[in-house]
């Protein structure tokens, strides 16, 4: 096969595992201080509209991805006052989240967009890192990208470095394996947990940024796609660690860009089967990989002080 | 809230029941209340007239008898899919892959309605709900059996069904199945043996509203009369109780998400054989997500799905007349509908809103949804 080939495919994996790899680390910060989160979903489609709106109308990327982080985030927070101050069933609060999502973008893009031409904005620009973007195969596979992607192979390993090399980490973990315990030693258990959702769905709000500023350029209905699931599922395959979640992140994105790439090469595969491809291969590595795999202990379970 | 019931003929016990209705009743009533005065809010924040949309929604629900039929026909796949759900909730199961469930079961039947000659009537329409039930009971049954093997977490697998369902049909409806006489993503249309006739002369209310409030019959004759259904309820409540009792706690897993899935493959069973005679993929206005709604308003009992069904028919229904006289887009409805199972399950929020006494922690605050689900990914069952 073509080297280009490769080099595109590779490259085009990166990207397909943004959005992806975003979403898991949101599940990650969320899961980690014990609340689940399945309205990641939500909060990447609903950012992906406000972010979009807000750079069409001010005509500033940044702007956009700011709205996009402040929505993530404001969504976060309904969770976390749903699970934490009034103790919801966690999975139900996430598909409120999903429901409104689809209500709210649904509605407002009507109200904003209907009756206009499809308003698009530019995509951000692409960079290409000096020097290591032009080290053969490596430089067009990692470092000639946009700004979303470069972004979030950071933010990994800060979420990393979080997790597991600081005193809030520390904490984090000890709220989401053991709260009471946590809570004897004098921290904040639903501080801790309010902090760590709200950051988790403002990294799920630049994944939405992701879709519709990066990605496209423009909003589309329900866009997002099932993306917020199939994080979660690389969050579970990952281990609910940064850098597992971004390998099984990386995973579904091959098995995405491997669908485009094998549709354009049209090998005679129906494109809808290729378009499944993301979605089995993560029921087949939830089914593989789960008995392995342990969850942080008070995950899903309200904490009540005593 | 079945208690109440079945309290005896004590003095004081009709008073006592309805009583409970009532206290049954209050916080439904008021969640809904409440989120179409959150509705009515946006719709005034972007610049239209609640009042006069609401108007609209209550005349293009029950305005006419015509509106009436469209409200039953609205109801009707959200009865099905919310009575799939609420059994899975029962069993202790979230399934939120009833939207996937409900193509395959709507597709099965489709096929099965156009492709199977000489059979009469009576043997044909119910050959056809059938394979829409088997349809969906499959669809719902894999990650049914995955979670009881492996304990993959069944929120997630559902999901990833839904999407490649919807790629499934899509491809279905493209390819092999796709009605030769146009280039429009759809299949053939069934036959006449097939079809689930009209109720009510011209109107378009079929037969297949009446099997859904059955359907709500049987589930509860299951539930509340059946040794399954008793396991299944066991496995919902305390799925460590159960197995010490001696239940099969996994096949009851699989048991439980396949009648669920028969369920939400009926609901698109009935669309296509009662209502549309044929499968285009955009039948689905997203009932299977609603009707997590529906079931969780409904408390997850048979009589309150149905009810809840009807009311989301109603608001579906009316939504359109409303977009049509007030510009106000259907998708307020979504809002109201997020808006409603919020408000429900976080009894709290609507207690505090209007000074209502607390009831005692836990109590019939929410459904008896997963209440020993930890984090997704792993299930106890695993271990079992």
């Amino acid at each position: 096969m073509d080297m280009r080939i490769i080099i595109g495919l590779f490259a085009l994996t990166l990207v397909k595992a943004t959005p992806l790899t975003l979403g898991a680390l949101s599940g990650v910060f969320c899961e980690r201080s014990g609340v689940v989160n399945i309205g990641i979903e939500g909060m990447m489609l609903t950012s992906a509209f406000t972010g979009f709106s807000a750079a069409f109308f001010s005509g500033s990327a940044l702007v956009g991805i700011a709205v996009a982080l402040a929505t993530g985030g404001l969504l976060a927070l309904l969770h976390a006052v749903l699970c934490i101050r009034f103790e919801l069933n966690q999975i139900i609060s996430g598909t409120v989240i999903n429901l409104m999502a689809v209500g709210v973008t649904g509605y407002f893009n009507r109200v904003i967009f209907s009756g206009r031409t499809v308003p698009g904005v530019e995509t951000l620009p692409r960079v290409e890192i000096p020097l290591l973007a032009d080290i053969p195969f490596i430089g067009p596979i990692l470092f000639q990208h946009q700004p979303i992607v470069f972004t979030t192979i950071i933010l990994v390993f800060l979420v990393h470095i979080v997790l597991f090399h600081t005193p809030w980490g520390l904490r984090t973990r000890a709220v989401g394996e053991h709260p009471r315990a946590a809570d004897t030693l004098g921290i904040d258990v639903f501080k801790v947990r309010y902090i760590n959702v709200v950051v988790g769905g403002m990294i799920a709000g630049l994944a939405g940024a992701f879709l519709t500023l990066e990605a496209v350029g423009t909003f589309e209905k329900l866009m997002s796609n099932g993306r917020g699931f199939i994080a979660l599922a690389a969050m579970v395959f990952g281990k609910w660690s940064p850098v597992g979640a971004f390998g099984a992140a990386l995973l579904f994105g091959f098995a995405e860009a491997l669908g485009v790439r094998l549709q354009i090469e049209n090998i005679g595969i129906p494109y809808q089967f290729l378009g499944m491809l993301p979605y089995l291969l993560t029921i087949i590595v939830l089914a593989g990989v789960v008995g392995r795999s342990t969850p942080p202990a008070a995950s899903g379970q309200p904490y009540r002080k005593e | 809230m079945q208690s109440t019931s079945r309290r005896g003929k004590a003095p004081g016990a009709v008073r006592a029941s309805i009583l409970g209705l009532t206290r049954t009743l209050s916080i439904p009533a008021l969640a809904v209340l409440t989120a179409l005065l959150i509705g009515a809010l946006i719709m005034l924040l972007s610049g239209g007239n609640p009042l006069v949309g609401y108007v609209a929604l209550f005349e293009g629900a029950f305005g006419k008898a015509r509106s009436l039929s469209e409200t039953a026909v609205a109801a009707t796949p959200y009865v099905f899919a919310g009575l799939g759900i609420a059994l899975g909730f029962r069993g202790g199961l979230f399934n939120i892959g009833v939207e996937g469930q409900l193509f395959i079961g709507s597709i099965c039947a489709a096929g099965v309605g156009y492709a199977v000659h000489g059979l009469p009537w009576f043997i044909h329409m119910p050959l056809a709900l059938l394979a829409g039930c088997l349809g969906g009971a499959i669809c719902a049954g894999i990650p049914g059996f995955l979670k009881a093997k492996t304990g993959a977490h069944e929120v997630i697998t559902t999901i990833m069904i839904n999407y490649m369902a919807i790629y499934f049909t899509n491809w279905l409806v493209t390819g092999p199945m796709q009605d030769p006489g146009t280039i429009v993503p759809q299949t053939r249309r069934i036959l006449a043996t097939a079809e689930i006739p009209a109720i009510w002369g011209a109107y378009r209310v079929h037969w297949g509203t009446v099997l859904a409030i059955a359907a709500a019959a049987l589930v509860f004759w299951l539930l509340w009369r059946t040794v399954l259904g008793f396991e299944i309820r066991t496995v919902g409540a305390n799925p460590d109780a159960a197995k010490y009792a001696g239940i099969h706690v996994g096949r009851n897993i699989v048991i439980t998400m396949m009648l669920s899935g028969a369920l939400a493959g009926a609901a698109g069973a009935v669309e296509v054989l009662g209502l549309n005679h044929y499968f285009a993929p955009s039948f689905s206005i997203g009932y299977g997500f609603d009707s997590i709604a529906v079931a969780v308003l409904g408390k997850s009992h048979p009589w309150g799905v149905v009810a809840s069904a009807f009311l989301f028919g109603a608001l579906n229904n009316g939504a359109n007349l409303m977009q049509l006289r007030t510009q106000s887009p259907v998708y307020i409805i979504s809002i109201v509908q997020a808006l409603i199972l919020m408000l429900v399950s976080a009894d709290q929020i609507v207690r505090r809103l209007y000074r209502l006494k607390d009831l005692p922690k836990g109590n019939l605050a929410t459904p008896a949804v997963a209440t020993s689900e930890s984090a997704l990914g792993t299930g106890k069952e695993a271990k079992s």
